[in-house]
């Protein structure tokens, strides 16, 4: 109790600092991981889709979201080269339709060359997964042999939304708070599509078809639906899906297909951790992952400086886990809940 | 059952694949056409034999009729293909031999799809609703393949099943066994169909749900819509049959009316318990 | 008949690359062909005999690899004296922890029990940090170039095979224990996340084994080339039989090699046939083929599932602890999932799922092509793009690209065998 230290300010009672702790929050935790969960949602939802109604979990879910953002990438390069712009916004954005078709007519194509076959034969889903990992093995080849291994940065828009250097003078807070652009894409074109997802699910005809055929294929066979066309419909939805959610995540990181590659666990991890056949759990589990992956690999030392009195401010990182353990997170997360709820959090809401 | 060159080994990883829901059928495949086949039943599967997949034959030259405001049962001991038959009729396994007509029609090569657009509504003994999906859910795809206005058609189930009305919001399957078979006929009548086809209906329901379901058959078939059942409750089928087939190991061993063949002795003693 | 001529056709292609390559590929070949059917062997025995779907193989791989560190390297005494100690202490406390969270969840009533967990596991966690972390610092600020870990125990190298097999066994338990006892089986997904977690640790952890700094220079079970180049009579020898004393040397150690690899190979080929054959593979079978009627006749199932995919990991640590000796280093940044479960799963799906010969045959046959597409590619690509001018960046492309040649042509491979041969090569019985 020495009363030179009480002296100044008096740090965590001051309401300026707790909003600094509130900026600082959003800016490395809240905004991140918002964004990197609704990448996270929207490839869980194409895996999702896949298990509910082709029955199966797809290995090659990452690599098709890598070659999905390899077209975009490459028809972006295309639009650049005849100076076509989006400007502020990056011209990626204008390249995602051509990248959707063009996966899907490759996801399409292998559906009839491979797949198909196995669902003639009434194999089990097991080989499915089996022939999905061939599948992975071809498409990754494909987009290390075209575009190559290494990291491509194809994002012309503008960089900020709002800078930290804008934001500070405009509130006058110590803590900055930047806001990318390409997240602020990620979150409001995450919205627009899951939105449109659930209204075709839930309210179009085609869509009721596809969640009467995920429950319950003979019925949905006597009841006049062409499982095939079932089947067309949900790998067009899960190419767009792919896409998306891959060119989003390159937009706000890089891509680099190896990474793409590793994606595939934390968006299994969201998809179970949500109950596997329930877009509504790929959601929430993509936001689940994404906040305790970010969350538990920040260094909290910033945070906690504002909020804690100079006495009990810490001397390390406060950093639970070091960044390379991100993995680690989304499994640990997925096993506590298995434990829990063996269905994942939204049993029995199947597409 | 795990054999077979595509098996799952006993695998049960739920993480990768989807229990529950996978078809069983391996229907006639789509694209064949029918011909005109002008004469007879109003719907006949004759002298069929087939069976599943690679499998052997479990039907053997077996024929199954129906006539216009008719009921036809087929009743027959465990295993003799009495569900099998029908799922041949439907186009839920492929024939080696025989054919299937329907109004004047030669239909064997149409895959299940384009037999319900001919007007055959089938009601499988199990899984027969969609269990995830809402009780109107559950009737609008039944109507799938219409492209009029079916408000009319869902009034006249709800009026035949006024508990569905009530519970239409509802996920089917959470609903009583009873309910959920009224579903399951309620469904098939979406199509407006030339010919209902129940597989069992009585399956697992209590005696008196059991004959509050024979009634609305009955119903039913009153309407003028002809009726083919499955029926395990050999006694009771008979009694409001029209025509009935008995069906032993694949082949037909006895026909006639539910009279004719209630009165036969050998049918009373091998299936009617003396 | 057929097993046997397969068996010649690999032969034959790894006697071909020896005389239009060099010996030195077809060894280099063989000793990985030979590792490779040993993991092959570890899958089939999970995915064949009990339909156990193991996508984490690298991390089993890799633990054998550990596994070499841990017990052959010198102890670094430095570093124990630094914080050795202290890190183990953490450790131990790690574990108390997890124990005590799953004691108190087992024996507390249901009301209070989910606080009282986790108020143990948070508070174990931070009090494992405040012990691991200066700890953790001290040893790896010794001589960070060099060492900064803590070193092994010293031992023989060929006893951390056996360590390789039980350090992949005891983590394919606790796995095995979480996910298969689980209401519902979650394998895959539990492997495949363990795997990445265990690839995580070693290239974080640079106390345990340098982390991404590598460890170099690991013992080996066989003589070094210098040494043998250096010895009067092996250059004699060399010279009786035409070969020049360098090339000589390096095909003595791959031929040593070759032949431990051999011996292991075969003694885990007899033990997994003996087994296939006993009672107890007869009911492993049984239970894969209807488990339902097992259970009914009082088998364990979740209980002999658990046997078998410990079994199975530990092959594939054996496997991966031999590889990292063959490598005579430790690089956890080369474990990659495509190269150490995909393509193993490639193996024994191609070779022929239940049929331990059919994983081997398998294992050679697809690390020989994983090694020679690239070679074929570039010539293939070399006359493909004959026709082009020289300079164009098409023909640059493609000519760069050939190395990505692999994967394709393994997923062709796995894809064309599935559908035309759906059992495999050597199909089970």
């Amino acid at each position: 109790m020495r009363p030179a230290a009480r002296s100044g300010t008096e740090r965590g009672a001051d309401p300026m600092d707790a909003l600094n702790a509130l900026v600082a929050l959003a800016n490395f935790v809240l905004i991140p991981a918002m964004a990197y969960g609704s990448q996270l949602a929207l490839g869980a939802l194409g895996v999702t889709l896949i298990y509910g109604i082709l029955r199966f979990s797809n290995f090659a879910h990452g690599d098709t979201m890598a070659i999905g953002t390899m077209i975009t990438i490459l028809v972006t390069w295309g639009l650049q080269a005849l100076g076509v712009s989006l400007s502020p916004l990056p011209t990626a954005l204008l390249a995602i339709p051509f990248g959707i078709a063009g996966t899907a007519l490759l996801v399409l194509g292998t559906d009839r060359l491979i797949y198909r076959f196995y669902r003639e034969q009434k194999a089990k889903p097991v080989i499915l997964v089996i022939v999905s990992m061939g599948v992975m093995f071809i498409y990754n080849g494909l987009t290390r042999f075209v575009i190559g291994p290494n990291d491509q940065d194809f994002d012309d828009g503008t960089r900020f939304l709002i800078s930290a250097r804008d934001f500070k003078a405009m509130t006058g807070l110590d803590e900055g708070l930047a806001l990318k652009s390409t997240q602020a894409i990620t979150v409001v074109t995450a919205v627009i599509v899951v939105a449109l997802l659930f209204w075709f699910l839930n309210r179009t005809r085609t869509g009721k078809s596809m969640r009467a055929y995920s429950d319950n294929e003979d019925l949905a066979l006597l009841s006049g639906i062409n499982p095939e066309r079932v089947v067309t419909v949900t790998w067009i939805i899960v190419s767009a899906l792919a896409v998306v959610a891959g060119t989003l995540y390159g937009l706000d990181k890089s891509f680099k297909p190896f990474t793409y590659f590793q994606l595939l666990l934390p968006i299994f991890a969201s998809a179970i951790v949500g109950g596997l056949g329930s877009p509504l759990g790929a959601i929430a589990g993509g936001f689940i992952i994404a906040f305790s992956e970010v969350g538990i690999t920040y260094a909290w030392k910033k945070v906690a400086t504002y909020l804690l009195p100079e006495a009990l401010e810490p001397s390390g990182l406060v950093q639970l886990m070091s960044t390379d353990y991100k993995f680690a997170v989304s499994f640990v997360i997925l096993i506590i809940v298995l434990l829990f709820r063996p269905t994942g959090l939204f049993k029995g809401k199947s597409v | 059952m795990s054999g077979g060159d595509y098996g799952d080994r006993g695998n049960r990883d739920l993480s990768i694949a989807k229990p529950g829901g996978m078809g069983e059928a391996r229907p006639v495949r789509e694209g064949g056409h029918e011909h005109a086949a002008p004469g007879g039943p109003f719907l006949i599967g004759e002298a069929m034999t087939g069976g599943y997949g690679r499998g052997a034959d479990i039907l053997h030259s077996c024929t199954i009729a129906v006539e216009r405001g008719e009921i036809a049962v087929i009743v027959g001991p465990n295993g003799a293909g009495k569900s099998t038959a029908m799922k041949a009729v439907f186009g839920m396994l492929n024939l080696r031999e025989g054919s299937v007509r329907l109004d004047g029609e030669d239909i064997t090569e149409l895959s299940p799809q384009a037999r319900v657009r001919k007007g055959m509504g089938f009601v499988p003994q199990t899984h027969n609703i969609f269990t995830s999906m809402t009780v109107e859910e559950n009737l609008e795809m039944g109507a799938f393949i219409r492209d009029d206005d079916f408000r009319g058609t869902m009034a006249q189930v709800y009026d035949l099943f006024p508990i569905l009305k009530e519970k239409r919001r509802q996920a089917a399957g959470e609903l009583s066994g009873g309910q959920r078979q009224q579903v399951a006929v309620g469904r098939a009548l979406m199509t407006q169909p030339k010919v209902l086809m129940l597989d069992e209906p009585t399956a697992g329901v209590s005696p008196i749900v059991m004959d509050e379901l024979f009634d609305r058959i009955i119903e039913v078939a009153r309407t003028g819509l002809p009726v083919l059942m499955v029926e395990q409750n050999a006694r009771q089928a008979l009694e409001i049959a029209d025509k009935a087939y008995v069906l032993v190991q694949g082949r037909n061993a006895h026909t006639g009316t539910g009279k004719e063949l209630l009165a036969d002795d050998e049918v009373r003693r091998s299936f009617l318990g003396g | 008949m057929r097993t046997l001529g397969l068996f010649a056709l690999v032969a034959a292609l790894i006697i071909a690359t020896g005389v239009l390559q060099s010996w030195n590929s077809a060894l280099i070949i063989l000793n990985m062909g030979l590792v490779s059917a040993i993991m092959a062997l570890g899958v089939n025995l999970q995915w064949g005999l009990a339909g156990l779907f193991n996508v984490g193989v690298m991390g089993f791989v890799a633990l054998g690899g550990l596994a070499v560190v841990l017990t052959s390297v010198a102890p670094v005494p430095e570093a124990w004296a630094a914080g050795g100690w202290r890190v183990l202490a953490a450790l131990a406390l790690g574990l108390v922890a997890i124990v005590l969270s799953v004691v108190a969840w087992k024996r507390l009533p249901r009301g209070r029990r989910g606080l009282a967990v986790a108020l143990i596991a948070v508070g174990g966690f931070f009090l494992y940090r405040a012990v691991l972390d200066p700890g953790v610092d001290a040893v790896e600020a010794v001589n960070p170039a060099a060492t900064g870990f803590l070193g092994g125990l010293g031992l023989p190298v060929l006893l951390a095979w056996p360590v390789g097999g039980l350090l992949a066994a005891g983590v394919a338990w606790v796995i095995g224990k979480t996910a298969l006892g689980l209401r519902s089986d979650y394998l895959a997904i539990a492997t495949l996340g363990i795997a990445e977690i265990i690839i995580a640790v070693m290239k974080n952890e640079d106390w345990l084994a340098r982390g991404v700094k590598n460890v170099i220079g690991l013992p080996r079970p066989v003589p070094y080339e210098v040494d043998l180049q250096a010895s009067s009579s092996f250059v004699e020898t060399a010279g009786s039989l035409g070969l020049d004393a360098t090339t000589a040397s390096t095909l003595y150690v791959k031929l040593g090699y070759s032949v431990l690899f051999t011996v292991v190979l075969v003694v885990l080929l007899v033990l997994a046939q003996l087994a296939l054959n006993s009672p107890w593979g007869r009911m492993m079978r049984a239970i894969r083929d209807n488990e339902e009627a097992a259970e009914a006749m009082g088998k364990d199932v979740t209980a002999r599932h658990l046997q078998i995919f410990i079994l199975g990991s530990a092959l594939c640590g054996i496997a991966g602890a031999m590889m990292t000796t063959l490598d005579g280093q430790l690089t956890p940044s080369s474990y990659q999932p495509l190269r150490y479960t995909f393509l193993v799963w490639v193996m024994v799906i191609v070779g022929g799922s239940g049929n331990n010969l059919g994983a081997v045959l398998g294992g050679f046959l697809i690390w020989f092509l994983w090694v020679q597409v690239e070679p074929i590619g570039q010539w293939v690509m070399g006359i493909v793009t004959s026709g082009m001018a020289d300079g164009s960046a098409i023909k640059a492309h493609l000519l760069d690209s050939v190395q990505h040649m692999r994967l394709l042509t393994m997923g062709v491979i796995l894809l064309l065998v599935l559908r035309f041969a759906p059992r495999g090569l050597l199909p089970e019985r």
